[in-house]
């Protein structure tokens, strides 16, 4: 227990020089990417009042951050309190890919967050995947910062 | 939806095997050959009679004008104006005076005439190598008035022949994904042309999101990806009669299709819980096979030729790479080594080469591998392009480009291109709005 405690301490300490170190060598960096993925809230909407409606990833990632699983586990308590509700989780890639590999990327990213809902007590039959690839855009900008608002997994409302 | 073919050949003099111009297209041409072609020979009759029924004034001119564009896009041939002309039409089909066509430098000389023959367009051409003072070959065609810009492009595709020794590629279409709107938002729509860009259509409708067309080699049939109530599957489109059906019956998205080159067969990737792998269904049987089993994405699988092999991309090793395997999924090797991600391998009509996109520093490539890896080539650079598509004759691949926007994400467009093999002659291949995903019929007539 002790020892779990250093060692989370250690982790946090090393995310954080991580965290600083990205911000000091990315110039996109004003708050509101770590390392690539988004961090910033311009394109979140709310499911409910303090559940975000989506999560962001890293390039060519399907790997949840730790922000991302944070705003799930708000996500699937939502849904467990409003259990006649079922989602679409909608999976998104940037323009820097091409057509065919975004199209499983988007698949991949919506499945990474459609599983974190299930192990915190979503059934499965209540969420559908839809990937756009590169298709939708929420920022039409290319430079970094936009591509990070486009890889993305937005959970929407299906009724 | 598209006209019958009814062209009938005739050969009216045997080709003659001494011709002696000869133009090499395997080297990036620097040099094209300059050639007249000279308008079409048209009797007032006649031209009275299409001006009636195809509203064009000189048929015949215009025909000419068609073989003009073509050779030049090619990069192969070198037009000349034909306000340099000394010679008529009419004459210089019977018999060119040659030294008439040596003095404004033509190497090569296309005359023919056009006539009016019981309600159909019988059109003749001759070409001559003017150096040697011989005629090189003689065809005459008959078809309905309204082919004439077909009749166009098979003049092309047999001059092409006769003077390069391969295949034209010009008596073909163009099936692509029409865009329109903001780019958060934008409408796209199945649309094919000919390969000059005209006689545009508009396939579908813009209701549902529609992505990455493809024609099968053997006939009007085109798969593609539409989202058709929100559901991503692939379809199989007759565009002779518009009947549309969804392929296969699979509980999640299936997408990058294309034909086997027999036409039986569609070879598509499959997404079911993060995972993509690849499939093929038999149109006939609709017996469905999994082909690769791999936690990893594997997609954009193209047949070999032959159809004994698949190349296919997959971020098995990590990254984005290109594959071959047998057609039965065994066998699988990495073929992509150099530095950056390898996408979309398309396998050559020829069977020598694989063209791919390649994302390296932020820029994207268009380029060309041999079947096992080596001898890769890049082509073009750009801030953005994918997706090529080759030529039936294995000379000429066409892709699609989009601009980088500005800071406050104007400025957003995508439009073909195409460019030869040898890296030369890469041009703008112009559609009436934004365009992506664009696939190359073979040939239509032979």
């Amino acid at each position: 227990m002790e020892f779990n405690k250093i060692l989370k301490n250690a982790l946090l300490v090393i995310v954080a020089f991580l965290a600083l170190s990205a911000c000091a060598t990315k110039k996109a960096g004003t708050g509101q990417m770590q390392g690539d993925v988004y961090t910033g809230t311009d394109t979140v909407e709310y499911l409910a009042s303090g559940v975000p409606d989506r999560v962001f990833f890293a390039t060519n990632e399907s790997v949840l951050t730790t922000a991302s699983r944070e705003t799930l586990r708000k996500q699937a308590a939502w849904l467990r309190k409003n259990s006649k509700i079922n989602i679409v989780l909608e999976g998104h890639a940037d323009e820097r890919g091409t057509r065919e590999y975004n199209l499983a990327l988007g698949e991949r990213r919506a499945n990474a967050a459609k599983d974190y809902l299930m192990t915190y007590g979503v059934s499965s039959d209540r969420i559908s995947v839809l990937s756009y690839g590169k298709e939708r855009p929420v920022d039409s900008g290319s430079n970094p910062l936009s591509w990070s608002k486009n890889r993305r997994s937005v959970t929407v409302k299906a009724n | 939806m598209i006209k019958k073919i009814t062209l009938f050949i005739f050969i009216l003099f045997p080709l003659n095997a001494w011709g002696l111009i000869k133009v090499d297209i395997t080297r990036g041409n620097l040099d094209p050959l300059p050639l007249a072609v000279s308008p079409l020979a048209i009797d007032n009759d006649s031209r009275t009679k299409f001006q009636k029924i195809l509203n064009k004034k000189d048929i015949g001119s215009e025909i000419s004008k068609i073989v003009e564009k073509n050779l030049k896009t090619s990069g192969l041939f070198n037009p000349l104006d034909r306000e340099a002309f000394l010679q008529k039409p009419d004459i210089a089909n019977l018999k060119p005076r040659f030294e008439d066509w040596k003095l404004i430098k033509a190497q090569a000389l296309i005359t023919g005439k056009v006539n009016f023959i019981d309600e159909k367009l019988r059109v003749e051409f001759r070409l001559w190598d003017i150096l040697a003072g011989r005629e090189m070959m003689a065809l005459a065609f008959t078809t309905v008035p309204t082919n004439w810009r077909r009749v166009g492009h098979i003049i092309s595709d047999k001059v092409y022949e006769r003077l390069t020794g391969e295949k034209g590629y010009f008596d073909t279409r163009i099936i692509y994904v029409a865009e329109e709107g903001p780019k958060t938002q934008r409408v796209k729509k199945l649309a094919v042309m000919d390969q000059d860009g005209f006689n545009n259509k508009f396939l579908t409708l813009g209701n549902e999101l529609v992505l990455t067309p493809r024609f099968n080699k053997t006939s009007q049939m085109v798969t593609y990806l539409s989202y058709f109530r929100n559901l991503p599957r692939v379809y199989l489109l007759d565009i002779e009669t518009g009947t549309q059906e969804v392929v296969g019956d699979f509980p999640g998205m299936t997408f990058a299709p294309r034909f086997s080159p027999d036409g039986k067969k569609i070879i598509m990737s499959f997404a079911k819980d993060g995972n993509s792998d690849i499939f093929t269904m038999d149109l006939e049987s609709r017996v469905v096979d999994r082909i690769t089993n791999h936690p990893s994405i594997d997609t954009s699988p193209s047949y070999s030729p032959d159809g004994k092999f698949i190349s296919f991309n997959s971020d098995r090793s990590g990254y984005q790479q290109i594959y071959v395997m047998e057609s039965n999924g065994k066998n699988v090797k990495r073929i992509s080594f150099g530095k950056g991600l390898y996408g979309t391998p398309v396998w050559s009509p020829r069977g020598d080469l694989i063209a791919f996109t390649k994302l390296h520093k932020g820029k994207f490539y268009i380029g060309v591998m041999r079947t096992d890896g080596s001898g890769e080539r890049l082509l073009t650079e750009n801030f953005y392009q994918e997706a090529p598509s080759w030529s039936p004759n294995g000379r000429v691949l066409i892709f699609y480009r989009e601009t980088k926007t500005d800071d406050k994400g104007k400025g957003f467009s995508a439009k073909l291109w195409s460019i030869d093999l040898t890296g030369y002659n890469e041009r703008e291949v112009k559609t009436p709005t934004d365009a992506s995903d664009p696939s190359w019929s073979s040939l239509l007539s032979n």
